[in-house]
């Protein structure tokens, strides 16, 4: 604000005034000609109709809405403390957030079961832990090995389409292609890997942004095997290990003797996307102590130094594009068995940014924050769901709120991946003198 | 000088069109420390880096332990157990001192982690009390003690250091150099020091070389080096 502050500022309030009143006739000089003067069809052609009102209230608003910024966040000395948080807040929440992981878990566990919670709360809740994997999936590529990947739906669009189409054509069970399209994803993650190996940061965005295009481009064209814009219906539901969730003597239900009710399969399919993002988040937290996930986590710091430290930084980064494609194969593969039919305008790269909004809104690279911005972005989506478009302008207004607050991301401090475990005692006589 | 650990013959560099080194030869014997002094963009860095390959050698080759290695991509070479502090540290500043000095062990597949921590929290005893923390809060002393510990936990044969004493105070500045001597002295580790700090860097050294546009003008022992006329002009009286 510094360019807008007077020579001699009276007082803060007079500055603020000053600069709002500044504002706002610039406002008046762009809303006098747009808004002020409307042209109308008149009986002798055009002619043009005063809105005088309309500009007096733009530039009111401008003028308020200035004074108001200026007179709060925008304030000289607001900007120190802005983004901080007083310790003690902070050592209450870091104490809570001990408990959060735990807690959040046994929650999701129990929630079919909790009174109140209707089906609706259960495909809600599917929705959103399908993010929630996504997310922890892209974190491994975003967050841990810092390589930004714009494309990421496409890996889950193979994940789909590859269970759709082997179950298809060759029955086989959502069991056994669950790795298939894990695999089958993991491999073209290797594919996206090789050609961008070299490139960082907007270059590596833009051709894994293309990648994500091509992919969704081609499932729409190439129609005889994926249908084209059709799409591929009749997929098969998941069975309990071989028990249909069907009415019949021989599915889930007879065979436990439980009344038919078609919520068996929804818990069920909450349970499977459950299961599945914690393994995502187990395996994501235990290689991230072992050297590989280090060495992601140095190759995001600087891959000049990671190579001299002899890490084979090729094998690192396609080790990462493939762990996280094949997370986002299974979970591919999962929404292509709940939903029964798939077509290419699920793939959109509306998707891709959403799931990076997630792991970037979240904390790069922290898991709990992108658990949390998923059930946040998601259930939010759909709890605004009456707002229609407008829903979009909150979503953007709450993007930039996190950006301006949290900068880094809703939990941004990063868990160690290792701690001393001896105390500091050594013996006097190992110490050497003078070179601390 | 057939004895060298490593050594450079004829060795070229580009960047582009640019010529960066123009035919360097370069010898360090097993066991000496082998300071390069120069000047702003006479080629020491790239030399530095030319060793780990990249830039690689358009020609010329560069030795280790008779092996060729001019060709190797860099991971291999550091797993030949070169070691390097780069300019500027290259630490890895989100990551704690203690996974920085992980990452350092990585070459080694972490058979003698523990053994390795030990020796280098006795080297710098500072590192040891800020084990937990964040590479990137450290001071600049304590970071380019981190990259030196960080190089040493693989434990090297022959250590590149490259102007350790860069935006150092001269007290720290001091404190380094003697660790550098001290772990050669004690332990015969081979050092290549690349050095704007020409009095320190010659008065540790065994062995020296002046480094002018890319080409070495002079090279001789450390302390006969340190009382050319022409040295003393250059890089002592004049230029500090």
């Amino acid at each position: 604000m510094a360019d807008h502050a007077p020579a001699h500022p009276s007082s803060p309030f007079m500055a603020a005034l000053r600069n709002a009143f500044i504002t706002a006739l610039i406002a008046l000089g762009l809303a006098a000609p747009m808004m002020g003067l409307v042209t109308v069809q008149g009986p002798n052609g055009l002619r043009l109709e005063p809105h005088w009102e309309r500009v007096a209230i733009a530039v009111g608003l401008v003028f308020l809405g200035r004074l108001a910024l200026n007179l709060t966040i925008w304030r000289p000395d607001a900007g120190r403390t802005r983004t901080q948080i007083p310790p003690r807040v902070e050592a209450t929440l870091a104490r809570l957030g001990r408990w959060f992981a735990p807690v959040a878990v046994a929650l999701a566990v129990a929630l079919p079961f909790l009174p109140g919670v209707e089906r609706y709360t259960v495909d809600l809740a599917i929705l959103v832990l399908t993010y929630v994997m996504l997310g922890w999936g892209l974190n491994i590529v975003v967050g841990l090995a810092g390589l930004l990947d714009l494309g990421y739906v496409a890996f889950y669009a193979v994940g789909a389409y590859s269970y759709a189409l082997l179950a298809q054509h060759f029955g086989l069970s959502f069991w056994v292609c669950l790795p298939l399209a894990g695999i089958l994803a993991a491999f073209w993650g290797v594919l996206l890997g090789f050609p961008v190996l070299r490139l960082r940061g907007d270059y590596l965005a833009i051709v894994t942004l293309a990648f994500g295009e091509i992919i969704r481009i081609v499932l729409l064209n190439w129609y005889w095997f994926t249908g084209g814009p059709n799409g591929i219906g009749g997929i098969p539901r998941p069975s309990f290990f071989g028990l249909d969730f069907t009415p019949g003597p021989d599915g889930f239900a007879a065979t436990f003797g439980l009344k038919f009710s078609p919520l068996h399969r929804i818990i069920f399919l909450y349970y499977l996307i459950l299961a599945l993002a914690l393994i995502t988040n187990f395996v994501t937290i235990r290689l991230r102590r072992l050297p590989i996930g280090r060495a992601w986590e140095a190759l995001r710091e600087d891959e000049i130094a990671c190579r001299s430290l002899g890490v084979n930084t090729v094998n690192t980064k396609l080790t990462a594009f493939a762990l996280g494609a094949m997370f986002a194969g299974f979970a591919g593969s999962f929404f292509a068995t709940r939903q029964g039919f798939i077509s290419p305008e699920s793939f959109v790269f509306m998707e891709s940014a959403m799931i990076l909004a997630i792991v970037v809104l979240g904390g790069m690279g922290s898991q709990i924050g992108v658990a949390i911005a998923a059930v946040a972005m998601i259930g939010g989506f759909e709890l605004f769901r009456e707002f229609k478009d407008y829903r979009m302008i909150v979503f953007g207004a709450v993007m930039v709120g996190i950006m301006v607050w949290r900068p880094r991301g809703l939990v941004s401090s990063r868990t160690p991946s290792v701690f001393l475990k001896e105390k500091k005692a050594i013996a006097g006589s190992l110490v050497q003198e003078g070179h601390g | 000088m057939s004895e060298a650990m490593l050594s450079l013959r004829g060795v070229t560099a580009y960047y582009g069109a640019i010529a960066a080194l123009k035919g360097v030869d370069i010898e360090v014997p097993a066991g000496e420390i082998v300071t390069l002094i120069g000047a702003n963009g006479a080629g020491k860095s790239t030399l530095m880096m030319t060793i780990f390959g990249a830039p690689r050698a358009r020609d010329g080759s560069i030795l280790f332990d008779g092996r060729d290695i001019t060709h190797l991509p860099t991971y291999e070479i550091a797993r030949l157990k070169i070691a390097q502090s780069p300019e500027g540290r290259r630490i890895f500043p989100r990551m704690t001192v203690l996974e920085n000095l992980q990452m350092g062990a990585a070459v080694t597949q972490f058979a003698h982690f523990d053994e390795d921590l030990r020796r280098v929290f006795d080297i710098f005893p500072r590192l040891k009390d800020r084990a937990s923390q964040r590479g990137g809060t450290l001071s600049g002393g304590e970071q380019q003690m981190l990259a030196i510990a960080r190089a040493l936990m693989s434990r090297p044969r022959l250590l590149l250091l490259d102007e350790p004493s860069l935006g150092l105070a001269p007290l720290i500045a001091k404190q380094i150099f003697s660790v550098v001597g001290e772990l050669n002295r004690n332990e015969g580790l081979t050092v290549f020091l690349v050095e704007q700090n020409a009095y320190h860097a010659l008065k540790l050294a065994h062995r020296g070389y002046v480094m002018v546009n890319g080409q070495i003008t002079m090279s001789g022992g450390g302390l006969e080096l340190l009382e050319r006329p022409e040295v003393r002009a250059a890089y002592l009286e004049g230029g500090r």
